[in-house]
């Protein structure tokens, strides 16, 4: 696509349709194995397969997870029936949906980014998952030029949560975040695995554009199979370029369903013109309303555990930083040590910067680290006992199994910050023996630094300050 | 030739070990081999599986066990149960060869009570029709004249029982496809309460109306069928969770001090044979000590337009399914929506595609509201006015049919004509109540004329007093 | 209301619910089911307003099973009523279009 000439000028609106498979022993409506991977055809039962006869009974623990996400969310919970949704599709069994429709059981709740920005939620309610169908002959397994297709019910009757957002998403980063912290949510009421590369997540998004200054929305286009948050961003970006132009070029748009080529890197329309589809949604009749009482909210409530914007807030006002700052540690499941570690008077700044990096980047090991261990690490860099480099190193020991005793292992290394003067010394031989860079140095070109550091650390072998040793180079250039 | 001896008294015997199931079994296969071609009641006999059961029960009770209260008593199935491993058509072509891979809860029950299948019986396709005209696989015949209609859809179970094939029978009742072929077959059948019989099991005509109810020659073994098959059942997320009621044991309480009711508006446009047969059974019952009265209730006129609305919508989803994709019929084509059309085209029959098609418009957009949700509105009136009427009354009296037997083809071009059989029993279908069909009496044409006894959900216990007292009047 | 059902009003039903319909059908099923639609005007006619729908005669609520997983049915068995199967799952002659 060309480049936009007014692309400022527009706005992107979103709202996002987060399906996501809940996590629970069994089906929503039979005893069949819930479960990603098995043999084709083996967890199917009279019911999931739509036989003659068969009939649904509601899984309770689907219920109490669709609570769960609906009080996560701030939504109000509400007493719901099941509907049909009728349509003929072959990885359905019964050619209808079981799905709850006008009177769905989440209502009205909010999701806070870790910015601060809430994205409302309109629903979210409880559905069965469809079969897989593969495209057997033609290219790639695709639809089209397909000779035929061949169908596992294994996944058919799976529970899902459709999560309905509020068409309050603006760019395509903000639908990352929406996601992510909508995963997270998940994650961590029990709901979902998280596993977006499996299907437990799937995203569909309801893309538009405006003038930037109108407040009516344009019509909208539903972008289907978006598989991973890249996919969610890009099919967004050029869902919207692709909609301006056509408005710029006097065009209108035709709401319709798309379909994301992540290959291509393209929508494209969905169905042919001639397919009408109508639902013609009616109450279930082999299903009875699930009206949850005051006791059963209130022991939901009980068992939710703190949620992702409650563990960034309260990090964040320990460590009084910006609470998107913690973003990550919560998703790492690392915000408890930095908090603790704060607690024991580390400093906040310095815990932080080790967690989301060092203890990240082994976060297999990070049961190693004891608050105090950790504490008294970052308590030795900052008091200056060690450098930044040394504490790292003593760290990554730490994390490899040698004992949670930072003190020791840093005696065991040898690890002492130089004193001033043998450093000083260091850095003048360093200067000596390049005098070419050092006169760029001094001549104010910033890129030798990281260079004359270098070398000193070499030279006294990685136990310098880097800090230090920059101060004292600009203390000579200065003379 | 034909059987004798009510369920109850061969299961007696065969506990006591007075006689052999095998022996009752071959009694009646063989008056199966003596008339069933000339009745097809049934779409396939289950002889060799049913001898194979007797022999068990025999042992068993040679071994002292006992094998239940249906030991050793022949029943019938409507081949809408789902019966494992065995052929499950519902009389359509879409459906022949399919072997479920699991039994109906009903089936299970009557099973283990110690009951022998001795066939599945046809039906109207689908269990939609009142005559058994509408089986892809022919039509069954009147034992009492066959050049008559058994009724519908249930008509091969009504027609098993009357020809003395089974002395018990179970059927599906949705709009009274149980009751109107008892009445028309001179035998009892009962609707209970809408979730008092597990529908698990049970290939869905139309969900919210749909039950399973016995057939009888009379009131005290249809009592004992639905003691074995009613109670919970987990499988059904609209079955009542309790026992099923006592009936046996309340048959013999009769009806002194009970207050019966007879409806007004199901008497309206009934043949005079007929509502006589009404007003005799109404005396009967006075005679007996009940308090007898006249009663309107007036949304039952309602129920037919509300039925038509509201049994098509349903049945157009549940027959959705039927697609050539998993199990039955497949026509193959070039691609999925001409195999669908072609599959269901080549495999639903007249009537059933009429009310898919109907059914579809109903639920179709910007008719939603104008025609099922009207009717389910339409719905709430009729319970109303039941509840009214059940305040002032423990049971009312109505004709089941409105007419005794009818000839074939005599309203197989005209589906209104046929609709308007089931004007009396539908009321109950929609209000989710029970009801019931005894014989009582014959119509001008000798032919057998049923009287419907209704009661409030859950009434089954007066309501089989009522019956039982019919019965003992006609006696 | 209409009054009558137009031929395209049948054909588009019948797209609806997957049935090939041949002109002759699409006739006789215009008349039948207006008659059926004309004898259902009884209850357009009646005013409703206020009576609230009843989707059910029962009034059961929470009807829940507990979250265990049973083991199901037989591969062989459930393919074995497959009208064609292949490669463990059930084989379907091409699809045109995605899923709605
Ligand atoms: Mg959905
Ligand atoms: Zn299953």
């Amino acid at each position: 696509m060309s480049e936009l000439v007014h692309a400022d000028e527009w706005e992107t609106v979103v709202g996002l349709e987060v399906h996501c498979e809940l996590k629970t022993e069994s089906k929503l409506f039979c005893g069949c194995r819930n479960a990603f991977g098995d043999e084709p055809n083996t967890n199917v039962c009279p019911v999931c397969l739509g036989l003659p006869g068969s009939l649904p009974v509601l899984n309770r623990h689907v219920v109490e997870l669709a609570m769960r996400v609906g009080r996560a969310l701030h939504c109000r919970v509400e007493r719901s029936i099941f509907h049909r949704k009728n349509y003929f599709y072959p990885d359905m069994p019964k050619d209808y949906q079981i799905s709850q429709y006008d009177e769905p059981i989440d209502v009205e709740g909010h999701l806070e980014l870790p910015d601060g920005y809430r994205v409302g939620i309109v629903r979210a309610h409880i559905e069965e998952d469809t079969g897989k169908t593969a495209h057997i002959g033609g290219s790639g397994g695709r639809i089209h030029g397909a000779d035929h297709s061949l169908v596992d019910y294994n996944r058919a009757g799976v529970p899902l949560l459709e999560i309905v957002s509020e068409p309050d998403i603006r760019t395509a980063d903000q639908a990352k975040a929406y996601v992510s912290e909508l995963r997270a949510i998940l994650v961590a009421t029990g709901a979902s695995d998280g596993k977006m590369e499996e299907g437990s997540l799937r995203v569909d998004a309801n893309v538009s554009v405006r003038p930037s200054h109108r407040a009516t929305f344009g019509t909208r286009c539903e972008i289907k199979n978006l598989n991973s948050l890249r996919s969610l961003a890009r099919a967004i970006e050029y869902e919207a370029r692709r909609q301006i132009e056509l408005l710029e070029a006097g065009e209108s748009i035709v709401q319709e369903t798309r379909h994301w080529n992540e290959s291509e890197g393209r929508t494209s329309s969905m169905r042919s013109k001639e397919e009408a589809f109508d639902y013609r949604y009616f109450p279930e009749p082999d299903l009875v309303p699930v009206a949850p009482d005051e006791a059963w909210q209130a022991t939901v409530a009980a068992s939710l555990p703190v949620l992702p914007a409650e563990r960034r807030a309260r990090l964040a006002d320990a460590a009084g930083v910006a609470p998107a700052e913690v973003a990550l540690l919560v998703e790492l499941d690392l915000d408890q040590l930095v908090l603790d570690s704060v607690a024991l008077g580390a400093d906040p700044r310095v815990s932080i910067n080790r967690a989301q990096n060092e203890v990240a980047a082994d976060i297999g090991n990070a049961g190693r680290l004891t608050p105090s261990s950790f504490a008294a690490l970052v308590a030795m860099e900052t008091a200056g006992k060690i450098t930044a480099t040394q504490a790292k190193q003593v760290l990554a020991a730490m994390l490899g199994g040698e004992g949670d005793d930072p003190a020791a292992i840093v005696a065991a290394r040898g690890f002492e910050a130089m004193d001033e003067s043998t450093l000083a010394a260091s850095v003048d031989e360093v200067i000596a023996a390049n005098p070419d860079q050092w006169q760029r140095f001094v001549g104010g070109d910033q890129k030798v630094t990281g260079f004359f550091v270098g070398q000193v650390m070499k030279r006294t072998q990685g136990k310098a300050d880097g800090k230090a040793v920059t101060r004292l180079l600009q203390e000579r250039a200065r003379r | 030739m034909t059987p004798t001896g009510s369920a109850i008294a061969i299961a007696g015997a065969v506990r006591r070990g007075e006689r052999s199931a095998r022996e009752v079994v071959d009694e009646h296969l063989a008056a199966v081999e003596a008339r069933e071609d000339e009745i097809h009641a049934f779409n396939l006999v289950l002889a060799d599986e049913a001898r194979a059961a007797a022999d068990e029960i025999d042992r068993r009770v040679a071994a002292g066990e006992d094998p239940g209260p249906l030991a050793g008593v022949p029943i019938a199935l409507k081949d809408n149960l789902c019966t494992r491993g065995v052929p499950t058509t519902c009389s359509s072509k879409i459906l022949e060869g399919w072997r479920p891979p699991y039994d109906a809860t009903v089936v299970q029950r009557v099973a283990a009570a110690g009951a022998i299948a001795v066939g599945k019986t046809n039906l109207d396709e689908f269990a939609m029709g009142s005559s058994t005209e509408n089986s892809a696989f022919g039509p069954t015949r009147n034992p009492h004249d066959t050049s008559r209609v058994p009724g519908g859809s249930s008509g091969g179970s009504a027609a098993a029982v009357a020809a003395g094939f089974a002395p018990l029978a179970l059927g599906s009742d949705t709009g009274g496809s149980i009751r109107q072929p008892a009445a028309l077959c001179g035998v009892v059948g009962v609707k209970p309460t809408y979730g008092a019989v597990s529908r698990y099991g049970l290939i869905a005509f139309a969900s919210s109306l749909d039950q399973i109810g016995p057939f009888a020659h009379d009131v005290a073994d249809a009592a004992l069928l639905l003691e074995v098959i009613g109670g919970h059942d987990a499988m059904d997320s609209t079955s009542i969770p309790q026992p099923a009621p006592s009936l046996s044991a309340v048959l013999d309480d009769g009806v002194d001090g009970l207050r019966v009711g007879v409806v007004r508006e199901l008497l309206e446009g009934v043949d005079a044979d007929v509502a006589a047969s009404v007003q005799r059974a109404a005396e009967a019952l006075a005679a007996a000590g009940a308090k007898v009265e006249e009663v309107s209730v007036p949304a039952t006129i309602y129920g037919l337009s509300a039925y038509y609305l509201i049994a098509p919508a349903e049945c157009s989803s549940n027959l959705a399914r039927y697609d050539g994709v998993r199990y039955g019929l497949r026509v193959d084509a070039d691609d999925i929506t001409e195999m669908y059309t072609a599959t269901r085209a080549a495999g639903f029959g007249p009537e059933v595609k009429r009310r898919i098609m109907l059914g579809t418009y109903a639920l179709s957009a910007g008719y939603y509201d104008a025609y099922y949700g009207k009717a389910q509105r339409v719905r709430t009136l009729i319970i109303n006015d039941f509840a009214a009427a059940y305040e002032r009354f423990d049971a009312l009296l109505s004709p089941t049919s409105p007419t005794t037997a009818f000839a074939f083809g005599a309203k197989a071009d005209n589906p209104l004509a046929m609709y308007l059989s089931d004007v009396c029993t539908i009321p109950s279908n929609l209000a989710g109540h029970p009801a019931m069909t005894v014989p009582f009496g014959a119509g001008d044409d000798g032919l057998p004329i049923g009287v419907q006894v209704m009661a409030d959900a859950l009434g089954e216990p007066v309501m089989f007093r009522v019956a039982k007292a019919l019965e003992e009047a006609v006696k | 209301m209409p009054a009558r059902i137009s031929a395209d009003d049948v054909r588009h039903v019948a797209k609806l619910a997957r049935l090939a319909v041949t002109d002759d059908e699409v006739e006789l099923f215009a008349g039948q089911l207006a008659a059926v639609l004309e004898h259902a005007q009884d209850v357009e006619a009646l005013d409703t307003g206020g009576v609230a729908p009843t989707a059910h005669p029962l009034p059961l609520e929470n009807v829940l099973r507990d979250d265990v997983a049973r083991p199901g049915l037989d591969r062989d068995e459930v393919l074995a009523m497959a009208p064609a199967a292949e490669d463990g799952r059930f084989r379907v002659p091409r699809i045109l279009g995605e899923a709605p």
